[in-house]
């Protein structure tokens, strides 16, 4: 094992100081990704920041009716949590879905937002990753990539996102608190992740060094019929193959509002505006649903090893709005 | 002085009981100790450095940089390496040349005051390649295809009764079918370790095998040791299902280094590093043709079978070898192919042969059930065999159908719609498929030593090993059963190679081999104390038994036992999904020893052969030549979730051609013919046939 540094904050502003006297420092959350990594040799910190220490571990309400999740709040707390599984049921079943109990313990809020993918290139450093080191190339577009990226790839990279909560968080308009140098700025989730592009090695639009303090949610009526399904390969301890959350609001048979993300498909939780346009006003109807689900879909670009994902992700979504919407098929 | 014995009318025989494992308590508190828990004074820790490449040379070692770090002492390659001798599997001959044979190959061993230095010594040793292409697809046109001479463990490669292409011919019904399985790694729990210490010309090593006498007899042959020069101890095994039936590279790593350090060595390895150097099931592709009239009865079977090896070491599996004793037909011909790889070597993971052999066999009579509208059960049962149908010889016993009886009775069969595609609750389509199972069940010599002590208990002595299975427990019951004593006046102690040779836990073997002499040394004692008037001497008595005269004088008859698996699947075509909701088992396997270890091993059995049909899959990436998946996030095994309800019972079956003890293994049977009764389940859910395992959701989507 390599040397690294471990050091304990106790604020905010310390952390963010501290990191920055490093050249090569990271925020350690549950570590269970991380530490991982790092085993791995994929990350290779010469110090650690312990930020689960910091005063970021309560869930509170917030003037306008939602909620602001403290980066800190562990995983098994925030599925937990009451406010969360009453107004916000697609979250706490997101966090349900993914991982282990032990996992969930340790895990935090942040560094779920901040999961790095589970690309069998980028963790293994005998080969060859443009997000792990750039410009070394993609295996995986012509490789094993059954559980890549459908959409927002990129030539240099097809990676995808792991994680569960990002994609019922990003279907309910969160907010990501983030701490840049001085100043603290709040960034929408739809905005907080980067597709790949060309530099796949970016993985956020926050500045290097910045720090996730929180995530917050809105007041949002439509969130509390709120659901999440995830497809995996076994039935538990799985990473998703696609997955979605979705809330829709129904009035005189029509869709009125909805909200439809996407997991396990792009390397970031993917919010389908396209399909949430789409639908607004349409008939309650399975056709509607599939209509929708097209129309999103017609920017897939899937390869030979993960096309079935298409079919999936459209199923899954004309299953789960029928659900939520008393559709029958 | 008192008589040692209880009176034969005191005591309920143990063979059967559900005694609680004996090692419970110390393997859920952590004081059993695996090998690589030994702590030895000044031992060293290596840290294996494994090619990148999958063929070509070394070009260059240059351990300076390593050599410089914090705690390291050598770096062990094929320069400074101790020689070798041909132990009869050149993938022991490690670090003994510059050529690379697959890839994740060891190159180097960095040793180091502690575990953490090797393992960043080894990181930045520095090793240069010249690479050579490779090949590792396993292709049945490839045109390096052979026939081997024999398959594992020592069958003819082809068999041929009858004329089958006239019979296939003539067949009023045929199917022709072809099937794939791909690589599966064993993952055993724990990984492979190994702690070595040479004193003098003398070789102590604690090592996680399944077969003690087998790791020395291989040392002994590398390094040119007589017997007395090797000790191998394995007390406690965590697993093994076959990738730890052999030596394999961690003690031949830590031997060759504490050799060159004149230090204790251990070299643990990682999950990783196990996907390359421990063994793993090869890919197959099968070819079976069925020939038979429109009531179902088979006048042809056909199994031809291709599988992998690598280029150093021919490893033949038996793929095709289940459908000579499986089912009657006057037209029976099987046959293998081989192609060898620059791919570490597969090996036996559990059931070689019958596990991937019977998803095609039972895939394939699932499908002329449906051909010809028989019931699957009464198809098999209508080619039920007298004799063995390739060789001729009786059965010692056969209960198949006793089997398929209870089975069906206890699953509901009878009321089973046979009609595919038509059962929907909720998302879920809904289906129920079946299989047979089979396995051999065979003996091999082993040795055993008892002694009576003078305080009334005795200390059973033999090389066995318990690798999970419950074979300490179960042999002590025969052992006190034997010398109808109660079980904690037995302590039976194993895992040592100074015992003497045993056979290893494999092949469903151990426990029938061991028993058999067990119950041979106990017989023996027996009579010794009866010259003693049952008391024993100041000094004890001790018997020793050698089982190598009786298992070569046992009639020429075929030994195997039987099952039959019963299944419900769950299948959302939208999403791909297979779910299991429900399984039974029923057994026909001579004598159950141990009632609850033995439920163990046949669910443990039939979970794997879930994970078999839904999840194992180790993908191979054909640019690397390396197996991508290599950690348990990547390569799926079944989850506690993905088992729901699962059952599993046996019936009473008294095989007195056995052993003495009438046992027939159950390590293997249990994972033969899951994975066909799911894939014929998933058909009768969907209406789709499923020949390619994994059964995954890309396969079954809609």
């Amino acid at each position: 094992m390599r040397e690294f540094g471990y050091q304990q904050v106790s604020d905010v502003e310390t952390a963010v100081a501290t990191l920055a006297t490093s050249a090569d420092a990271r925020y350690l959350g549950g570590g269970t990704n991380l530490v991982d990594l790092m085993k791995l040799g994929v990350e290779t910190p010469e110090l650690l920041i312990d930020v689960t220490t910091l005063p970021l571990t309560d869930i509170s309400e917030t003037a306008d009716g939602g909620v602001l999740i403290g980066a800190a709040v562990r995983n098994s707390d925030l599925a937990a949590n009451p406010v969360i599984r009453q107004r916000y049921p697609a979250v706490a079943q997101a966090v349900l879905a993914g991982a282990s109990g032990q996992l969930r313990n340790l895990a935090t809020t942040g560094g779920n937002l901040m999961q790095r993918t589970r690309c069998s290139y980028f963790t293994d450093v005998t080969k060859p990753c443009n997000k792990r080191a750039p410009g070394s190339g993609c295996p995986a577009r012509d490789g094993e990539h059954h559980n890549l990226a459908i959409l927002g790839a990129s030539e240099h990279c097809i990676a995808t996102s792991p994680s569960d909560l990002a994609v019922a968080l990003v279907a309910l308009d969160a907010v990501v608190h983030v701490r840049e140098g001085d100043s603290a700025r709040a960034v929408p989730l739809t905005e907080f992740r980067r597709l790949p592009g060309d530099r796949p090695d970016l993985e956020t639009t926050v500045e290097p060094g910045a720090l996730i303090t929180g995530v917050s949610l809105p007041g949002l009526p439509i969130a509390a019929a709120s659901r999440y399904r995830k497809v995996r390969e076994r039935a538990s301890y799985a990473f998703a193959i696609g997955s979605i959350a979705a809330a829709v609001e129904v009035s005189g048979g029509l869709v009125t509002d909805c909200r439809i993300a996407w997991g396990a498909v792009a390397a970031v939780p993917w919010r389908a505006t396209r399909a949430e346009a789409m639908l607004r006003g349409k008939p309650v109807a399975i056709e509607s649903f599939a209509a929708a689900a097209d129309a999103e879909l017609t920017a897939a670009e899937p390869l030979e090893g993960n096309a079935y994902k298409v079919a999936l992700i459209r199923n899954v979504t004309v299953e789960l709005l029928a659900e939520l919407t008393g559709a029958s098929r | 002085m008192t008589s040692t014995l209880d009176p034969a009318t005191t005591r309920t025989p143990l063979m059967g009981q559900g005694i609680n494992r004996l090692d419970a308590i110390a393997k859920v508190t952590g004081e059993a100790r695996y090998s690589g828990e030994y702590p030895l004074d000044g031992m060293i820790y290596g840290w294996v450095v494994q090619a990148p490449i999958a063929k070509g040379r070394i070009r260059d070692i240059s351990p300076a940089s390593t050599l410089s770090m914090p705690g390291v002492l050598a770096v062990l390659d094929y320069r400074n390496a101790p020689r070798l001798s041909d132990a009869g599997d050149s993938e022991l001959l490690l670090l003994q040349g510059d050529r690379v044979y697959y890839r994740g190959e060891a190159v180097a061993v960095v040793l180091a005051q502690s575990l953490e230095q090797a393992r960043a010594g080894a990181d930045a040793l520095d090793v240069s390649y010249l690479a050579e292409s490779h090949d590792v697809l396993l292709r049945a046109d490839h045109p390096d295809m052979y026939t081997p001479e024999l398959v594992n463990p020592n069958f003819p490669s082809a068999s041929n009764v009858g004329d089958v292409d006239a019979a296939l011919a003539a067949a009023e019904v045929v199917i022709d079918r072809v099937y794939a399985t791909p690589a599966e790694h064993n993952n055993p729990m724990e990984p492979h370790a190994t702690t070595a210490h040479w004193n003098g010309d003398t070789l102590l090593v604690f090592d996680s095998n399944q077969g003690a006498s087998s790791v020395q007899m291989s040392l002994c042959r590398l390094f040119d040791l007589p017997r007395s020069a090797v000790q191998v101890k394995s007390e406690y095994v965590g697993g093994g299902f076959g990738a730890k039936g052999s030596a394999r590279p961690p003690v031949v790593l830590a031997s060759m280094a504490a050799r060159l350090l004149g230090r204790p060595v251990r070299v643990t390895l990682t999950r990783q590093q196990m996907f390359a150097m421990v063994g793993y099931r090869t890919p197959t592709i099968q070819q079976v043709r069925l020939g038979s009239d429109w009531s179902g009865r088979l006048q042809a079977l056909d199994h031809l079978a291709y599988s992998q090896t690598s280029k150093i070491l021919e490893f033949a599996e038996q793929t095709a070898v289940v459908s000579r004793m499986m089912y009657a037909t006057p037209n029976l011909r099987t046959a293998h192919r081989l192609l060898p790889l620059d791919v570490p070597t597969p090996r036996w993971m559990r059931a070689p042969g019958e596990a991937p052999g019977s998803f095609a066999l039972e895939s394939a009579m699932d499908e002329l059930a449906q051909a010809c509208n028989v019931d699957p059960i009464e198809l098999r049962i209508r080619n039920e065999p007298d004799l063995e149908p390739d060789s001729g010889r009786p059965f010692s016993s056969r209960n198949l159908v006793a089997c398929l009886r209870e089975g069906a009775r206890r699953f509901g069969w009878d009321d089973r719609d046979p009609r595919p595609a038509i059962r929907q609750d909720g998302r879920w389509r809904i289906g129920s498929g079946m299989a047979s199972s089979t396995y051999p069940a065979r003996n091999a010599p082993s040795t055993c030593q008892v002694q009576a002590r003078s305080d009334g208990t005795f200390e059973v002595r033999i090389t066995a090993s318990d690798i999970g299975t419950g074979a300490r427990t179960a042999l002590t019951q025969i052992a006190a059963d034997a010398l109808r004593v109660e079980l904690d006046r037995v302590e039976l102690r194993i895992g040592d190679s100074d015992f003497g040779p045993a056979m290893i836990a494999g092949g469903s073997m151990g426990t029938a081999s061991w028993s058999w002499a067990v119950v041979k040394a106990c017989r023996d004692l027996l009579g010794q104390l009866d010259m003693h008037s049952g008391a024993v001497p100041a000094g004890g008595l001790l018997a020793r038994a050698d089982t190598k005269d009786d298992v070569a004088a046992q009639a020429d008859v075929t030994r195997h036992a039987f099952g039959a698996q019963f299944l419900e699947v769950a299948v959302d075509i939208r999403t791909g999904e297979v779910r299991v909701p429900r399984m039974i088992g029923v057994f026909a396997a001579g004598h159950i020893v141990n009632a609850r270890t033995a439920r163990s091993q046949l669910i443990g059995g039939m979970i794997m052969g879930l994970g078999m049909a839904l999840l194992e899959e180790s993908l191979m990436d054909l640019r690397f030549g390396d197996y991508l998946n290599h950690d348990l996030a990547g390569y799926h095994v079944a989850s506690n979730a993905d088992v729901r309800s699962i059952e599993v019972s046996w019936i009473d079956e008294q095989d007195d051609q056995t052993n003495p003890s009438g046992i027939k293994g159950i390590g293997e049977i249990g994972i033969v013919g899951t994975a066909a009764a799911i894939a014929n389940a998933v058909w009768h859910a969907t209406g789709r046939r499923q020949r390619t395992l994994p059964i995954r959701p890309d396969r079954v989507i809609s």
